[in-house]
């Protein structure tokens, strides 16, 4: 493999124009004509639209239309399940009937000339409900867990049930054990880029600008929503600000934008408010999770259980990973997962960066973390104890594992070995301070891919992708890929993405996009240079190309990331202020692309981890299923004076078995690890063990 | 939002007269604007008075002089303030962010409405959005709201940092009305909420505020303010305080200390200076002293927290003030 471009720090090709304001996201666009939507949202939990008098919005100035169930028209609703999609249950259907499901969902749009006119009128809506209390909250007595239909069976992908051994037994009989709860919070993604559409119909042909990580599942979602063929609809989205995974699935929003177009026949524009997003674009679902420990006095672990439930919604079945990495990390004989959801009267949940290995291993490492102090041994020697040779799950080897590699460098790098094992027993002016540590994973995914590439007669080439970029650098480390594939400087190469009638990509969230993509266009670079070679008058001349993980390859190996997170927390001695001094992560996640760009990516989803960890938790108030913290202000998330000294580093890593790039995806494992991380350095600084995500000062001070 | 009128003040008795005639002032717009957007602040007609003359900061003895319309990062940053008045700055620096505080007048922070999420919320009964609707928060999620000075009626906390420094520090300030001008303590701008919620302060119809003065001395230098919250900074106070101190032969001589994020207007804590006055500030009179804080307090679901967080942060803002000497 040529590796002139590839592995080198080279610089964001789209910076320059993200800096100077020329990057054009889905509500810079203007076209002729177009005038503005407002989503009016449910003020109710749960219930029914009684009434809704429009005559006074009606009225106001530059009012063009309102609509609502009472006269939208009947969408077709095909089903449609993209790959992001809960399997099952059924979407939303928007503005089509008078039930209201969870507090915010849309009830109505308001279409005027002007941003302003549509929000005044949107306010001056005045519709009544019969509501009744809706259950928000998991862990009260009036909700009942289910076992999801995608979950059911021993081939689930998140299998409801997994057993080896018997856990339950050997945790009865371990000589040392651990059995305690954890309660992470329910989190809105909150990318910079609020969501957006401007929506154009020509004809029976909707051509949408919008905020998508999945621009062909948006296409394919609003074909079936509209009941027109696939080819009628186009997504254009060339710049996402920020998705964490919220864009990965088409919301209403989406559906009422081109509805609204459609209705009033003219182009409209339609971004949702900081408030909206947190109604109908998914959220982290809350977790409840048991994990219990058994292990010998010298730290061999005997039994894992781990029960984990997680909400969703009462219309559709979310399901994660929220249990999945607990069967391979350590060697035991004895294993039982179990994971349930319990259905909510709230909006569906969806992923967010991490989805379901952030809550989950953030109970596995808080208990293995607490079995290092009850053992006496220090908490990375435990899991060099534990340290499986293959993954025990599923009885494959694994195709690269660098987990322990990764926390011996982290030791060194970090400091380990001047960390007190003591609790409270490290301080520095008026902190208490503390190390901590937990391992992080994520699946290596590959999913069916096809580019197209083209060589032009200056010298020049150009690639496609129905691809994203949401932040990480995909526009950068596709030119690197293309660049070096093709034997040509990196500004001979002009990478696009996100536009529908591209080739094919699979969603850009489950850090397979470097891995998918990647493969997809070096396979397009080579099939373009044979085209060329083979006749050499015509330019431009193009070819496509595909990948996909080889199923006789999946079926040998078993294919994660690894990290190993390190940070440390100060927590004022008086009034439980906590900081986040430093961290460290070290992953295993084979080449590294670009290594300024892996970096970015790592501190990112660190940051995102801080937040995890110690601020951020959507707020439902249970009388009415409010969220009562939908605002910027008042949902938490760090800010550069939370962030001090962050380092990511990578341990070489050599994988020819996961792809042909051998990239093994960053964007979630580095978010992976940082919570259980500083939970477990509060423990230490504290000797309070505290089990409840965020960890706040309340917490601190009132345990 | 609302269609609303805008006219600019060329001269205070321009601005008062308009105000007189129903206009609202309107200077850094930071939360008049915002709270507009969303239909919870309702005038129809604006004054701007950013063209006024009260824009100065200056010393008049040992006193600083703020002009209403001084911004919050320009006092924050002015070095006769930081020499002076180091706890008016740092009360500054730890409020709001950098964007907001370089458009944030000192007059708007005063009259800053409360941060309670419900007062947002048209689809929530607010008595301080609408008299007699009732008051969401009181059983719903008050975790940030007031252990001090509530009612029935009412349980927000009054936001603002630096009321809290000016209220510990017996700042004045001296308003013009129609009826001429007249100078008051800055605690007596605040009202409690008792039965009426709505009314926030104790400004007369039209009244202009020009300036505020903070007194000078010894333990104005020797001052600091501890905010404590969740995240480092762009977040309200969970509790602060902020604390004077002169001392004298090895005894507290002055002493002064004010609280936020504890009452429905900024709180401040006689009972504790006086059982420092005349003793050592070691560790245990402080915490001793700090305790006394708690008395009346009255906690609600959420924010049981604040009662173990207040006497801490006192009797550590009065460390640090102490450590300044
Ligand atoms: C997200 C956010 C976070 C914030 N965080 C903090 C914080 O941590 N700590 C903190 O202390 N503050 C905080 N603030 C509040 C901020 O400090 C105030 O918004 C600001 O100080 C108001 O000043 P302004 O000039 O913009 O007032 P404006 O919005 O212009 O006016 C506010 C009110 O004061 C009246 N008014 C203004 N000037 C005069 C005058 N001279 N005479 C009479 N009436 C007058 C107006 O009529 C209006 O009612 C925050 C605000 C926001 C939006
Ligand atoms: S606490 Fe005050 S501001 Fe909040 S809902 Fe009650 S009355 Fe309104």
């Amino acid at each position: 493999m040529n590796t002139q471009f590839v592995g080198q720090p080279i610089r964001r090709v789209d910076g320059r124009l993200k800096v100077t304001g020329g990057a054009r996201y889905a509500a810079d666009f203007n076209l002729d004509e177009h005038v503005y939507a407002v989503i009016v949202n449910a003020t109710v939990g749960l219930g029914r639209i009684v009434s809704i008098d429009q005559a006074a919005a009606t009225r106001l100035p530059g009012v063009i239309a309102v609509i609502s169930h009472l006269n939208a028209p009947r969408l077709a609703y095909h089903p449609h399940k993209g790959a992001i999609d809960p399997a099952t249950g059924e979407r939303l259907h928007v503005l089509q009937g008078d039930q209201v499901r969870f507090y915010g969902q849309p009830v109505a749009v308001v279409v005027a000339d002007t941003l302003d006119q549509a929000e005044r009128a949107a306010a001056a809506l005045s519709i009544t409900y019969a509501a009744k209390r809706p259950a928000v909250d998991p862990s009260a007595s009036d909700t009942t867990e289910i076992m999801a239909e995608a979950s059911k069976g021993p081939k689930a992908y998140y299998p409801a049930d997994t057993a080896r051994g018997d856990a339950d037994a050997a945790l009865a009989t371990a000589p040392v054990r651990i059995d305690a709860f954890y309660d992470t919070a329910r989190e809105n993604h909150n990318p910079m880029e609020p969501h957006a559409t401007v929506a154009r119909w020509d004809g029976d042909r909707v051509t949408l600008w919008s905020k998508t990580q999945f621009v062909v599942n948006e296409q394919a979602e609003i074909a079936a929503i509209f009941g027109i063929p696939t080819e009628n609809v186009q997504v254009i989205s060339p710049f996402v600000g920020g998705g964490f995974g919220t864009t990965l699935r088409t919301w209403s929003h989406v559906t009422i934008a081109a509805l609204a177009a459609r209705q009033v026949g003219r182009p409209v524009k339609l971004a949702l408010t900081r408030k909206q997003m947190f109604f109908t674009t998914g959220h982290r679902p809350r977790s409840l999770q048991r994990v219990a420990l058994g292990a010998t006095p010298d730290g061999k672990l005997t039994s894992i259980v781990h029960e984990g439930r997680g909400e969703t919604s009462r219309y559709e079945e979310f399901i994660e990973a929220l249990t999945a990495g607990t069967g391979f990390m350590y060697s035991c004989p004895n294993v039982r997962t179990q994971y349930r959801i319990v259905p909510l009267d709230t909006g569906t949940p969806n992923h967010m960066r991490g989805p379901g290995e952030a809550q989950g291993m953030f109970a596995l490492e808080c208990a293995m973390d607490e079995l290092s102090y009850e053992l006496g041994i220090d908490p990375i020697e435990l899991r060099r104890r534990n340290e499986p040779e293959i993954d025990e799950s599923t009885g494959k080897p694994f195709s690269s594992r660098s987990l322990m590699p990764c926390y011996d460098r982290g030791a060194e790098l970090f400091g380990w070995a001047q960390r007190n094992p003591a609790p409270r027993s490290m301080r520095d002016d008026r902190e208490y301070v503390g190390m901590g540590c937990a391992s992080a994973t994520y699946p290596v995914l590959f999913s069916p891919t096809r580019a197209r590439a083209r060589l032009l007669a200056d010298g020049t080439a150009e690639i496609e992708v129905a691809a994203s970029d949401m932040g990480p650098g995909t526009y950068t480390s596709m030119t690197q890929v293309a660049a070096d594939a093709l034997g040509l400087p990196l500004d001979n190469v002009r990478f696009s993405l996100g536009r529908s009638d591209f080739p094919p990509a699979p969603p850009h969230g489950g850090s397979q996009t470097m891995a998918s993509v990647g493969s997809a266009i070096r396979a397009a670079c080579a099939a373009v240079l044979e085209a060329a070679a083979r006749n050499r008058e015509v330019r431009p001349i193009e070819a496509e190309g595909s990948a996909q993980r080889d199923p006789e390859v999946a079926a040998r190996f078993s294919m994660h990331s690894f990290g190993a997170v390190f940070a440390e927390v100060g927590i004022d001695s008086d009034v439980g202020t906590i900081r986040v001094r430093r961290a460290l992560g070290v992953y295993g996640a084979g080449r590294i692309v670009n290594p300024r760009l892996a970096l970015s990516q790592c501190t990112g989803g660190m940051v995102g981890g801080i937040g995890m960890a110690l601020m951020e938790r959507t707020m439902l108030d249970a009388r009415d299923g409010r969220l009562v913290n939908a605002h910027m202000a008042d949902y938490l998330m760090p800010v550069n004076l939370d962030i001090d000294r962050l380092e990511a580093h990578f341990v070489d890593e050599e994988d020819p078995h996961v792809n042909p790039l051998g990239v093994k995806g960053l964007g979630e494992i580095a978010l992976v690890g940082m919570a259980p991380a500083i939970a477990n350095a509060i423990f230490h600084a504290t000797g309070t063990r505290l089990r409840n995500l965020p960890i706040s000062i309340e917490n601190v001070l009132t345990a | 939002m609302l269609l609303f009128t805008l006219q600019k003040a060329g001269s205070p008795e321009d601005a008062i007269a308009a105000a007189q005639a129903g206009a609202r002032y309107i200077a850094g717009g930071t939360t008049l604007i915002d709270l507009m957007r969303e239909e919870v602040e309702r005038p129809e007609r604006l004054v701007d008075i950013n063209a006024l003359p009260l824009k100065d900061i200056r010393v008049e003895g040992e006193d600083l002089v703020f002009g209403a319309l001084a911004r919050m990062s320009e006092i924050a940053a002015h070095p006769d303030v930081l020499r002076l008045q180091p706890l008016v700055a740092e009360s500054l620096i730890e409020g709001a962010s950098p964007q907001l505080r370089n458009m944030a007048s000192i007059g708007g922070n005063l009259l800053q409405r409360v941060r309670c999420p419900y007062f947002r919320m048209h689809d929530a009964a607010c008595n301080k959005r609408q008299p007699g609707s009732g008051c969401t928060a009181l059983d719903g999620l008050n975790g940030g709201h007031a252990i001090l000075g509530t009612s029935e009626q009412c349980v927000a906390t009054h936001p603002s940092d630096v009321a809290v420094a000016f209220v510990a520090l017996d700042a004045t300030m001296r308003v013009r009305g129609p009826d001429g001008e007249r100078s008051f303590p800055v605690e007596e701008l605040f009202r409690l909420p008792g039965d009426t919620p709505h009314l926030e302060h104790t400004l007369l119809p039209g009244e202009l505020i020009l300036e505020v003065r903070v007194p000078g001395g010894a333990h104005a230098r020797q001052a600091r303010y501890l905010k404590v919250r969740d995240r480092a900074s762009y977040e309200f106070a969970l509790v602060s305080a902020a604390a004077a101190l002169e001392i004298e032969d090895g005894v507290i001589r002055t002493v002064r200390i004010a609280c936020g994020g504890v009452g429905t207007k900024p709180w401040r804590m006689r009972a504790c200076e006086q059982a420092l006055i005349g003793r050592p500030p070691d560790r245990a009179n402080l915490e001793a002293a700090a305790k006394l804080a708690l008395e009346g307090t009255r906690p609600l679901a959420h924010n049981h927290y604040k009662i173990e967080l207040l006497p801490r942060t006192i009797a550590r803002a009065l460390e640090m003030a102490g450590e300044l000497a």
